[in-house]
């Protein structure tokens, strides 16, 4: 039996049914990210005065991921196109070079995630603030009193909006700064648990991440097994990547609102 | 709307960014804080934004037979 309307036009749609049907499922991105970026305006607008992060991510990072994704976007297109020409090894190179760009930006937002995870804020007995990288780790809790030390690469302020803003603060040079369990009052690292703006971005960035895993997974296997196509069908493996490329520039168009709204603004 | 279509969507988005975030770093570099990189790269930012432009010149020409929708 064969599938209706996979290469050739729909009469009353006039489009082959995975592209009304990949559309449909953007709709329903677009909505979801949609409410994402809405509560990220109503917490960022709800925030006590001089409470929201400024200057906490890194921008070249940022940047960095930005120039990745905009690259893969253009190789997407331009294997869509070698196709379009017959031109099936181009095809693959270009979809190779996506490929490899995608695996380049999940591995720099691990990178990202992982320098959160072990920067960690102390709230002091004595009312100030310690803030940086762990270096050495050896507190025990029992509830909520401390033992042992911790060493951490940053510094210490008495002012806890000077850790929110780190584009007005500037921020002393970091140095090594041991703290005695007896000493901390609250820690704890720069997870999604740490206040709003890390829930928001940990919420949009990773949902983002998921989706970018999930388009090169289609992709890897679009450029490996299921390029068997093109023997036998080239018109719909053809359709197959616009399809895909249709889901990567959503992806990619995400990151290009997520980048200046969460890094820079 | 095909890929050709969403692509010229997404390069001018790309665009808009290029630009924004060459403001974005010209601003820091007047700044009291800034630096000569921010200069640099917010020159370079621009530079990409204008490379974009011609990309997508260079594209609608190499897909002028392909469809819009």
């Amino acid at each position: 039996m064969d599938i209706p309307y996979t290469v050739e036009l729909r009469p009353d749609t006039g489009l082959y049914n995975a592209k009304v049907g990949i559309w449909l499922f953007l709709a329903s991105e677009v909505m979801l990210f949609g409410a994402l970026f809405s509560a990220y305006i109503l917490l960022r607008v709800g925030a006590p005065e001089g409470y929201w992060p400024h200057g906490w991510l890194n921008v070249p990072l940022g940047t960095a991921n930005t120039l990745v994704l905009i690259t893969s976007s253009i190789t997407t297109v331009l294997a869509w196109v070698s196709l379009k020409a017959n031109q099936f090894g181009r095809f693959k190179l270009f979809h190779a070079i996506t490929l490899l760009c995608a695996l380049v930006f999940v591995g720099i937002k691990s990178f990202e995630y992982h320098d959160k995870f072990v920067h960690y804020e102390f709230t002091l007995k004595n009312g100030k603030f310690a803030d940086g990288h762990m270096v050495e780790n050896k507190l025990k809790q029992d509830g909520n009193s401390f033992t042992g030390y911790a060493v951490i690469r940053g510094h210490v302020v008495e002012d806890e909006r000077e850790l929110y803003d780190l584009n007005a603060h500037k921020a002393p040079a970091h140095e090594d700064i041991r703290i005695d369990g007896a000493q901390i009052a609250k820690m704890g690292n720069y997870g999604p648990w740490h206040n709003t703006y890390t829930a928001i971005y940990f919420t949009l960035t990773g949902l983002h991440a998921l989706h970018v895993i999930g388009g090169a997974i289609v992709i890897g296997f679009l450029w490996g097994p299921g390029s068997k196509l093109w023997e036998t069908d080239p018109e719909r493996f053809t359709n197959r990547i616009e399809i895909s490329g249709l889901f990567w520039h959503f992806v990619d168009l995400i990151w290009i609102f997520l980048f200046p709204v969460l890094y820079l603004l | 709307m095909s890929l050709k279509a969403f692509h010229l969507v997404f390069v001018t988005a790309a665009i808009v960014l290029a630009f924004g975030f060459g403001v974005w770093l010209l601003k820091g570099y007047a700044s009291p804080g800034g630096s000569a990189w921010d200069l640099v790269f917010g020159l370079v930012s621009f530079a990409a934004g204008v490379a974009l432009i011609f990309y997508e010149r260079y594209f609608l020409k190499k897909t002028k037979n392909v469809s819009y929708l």
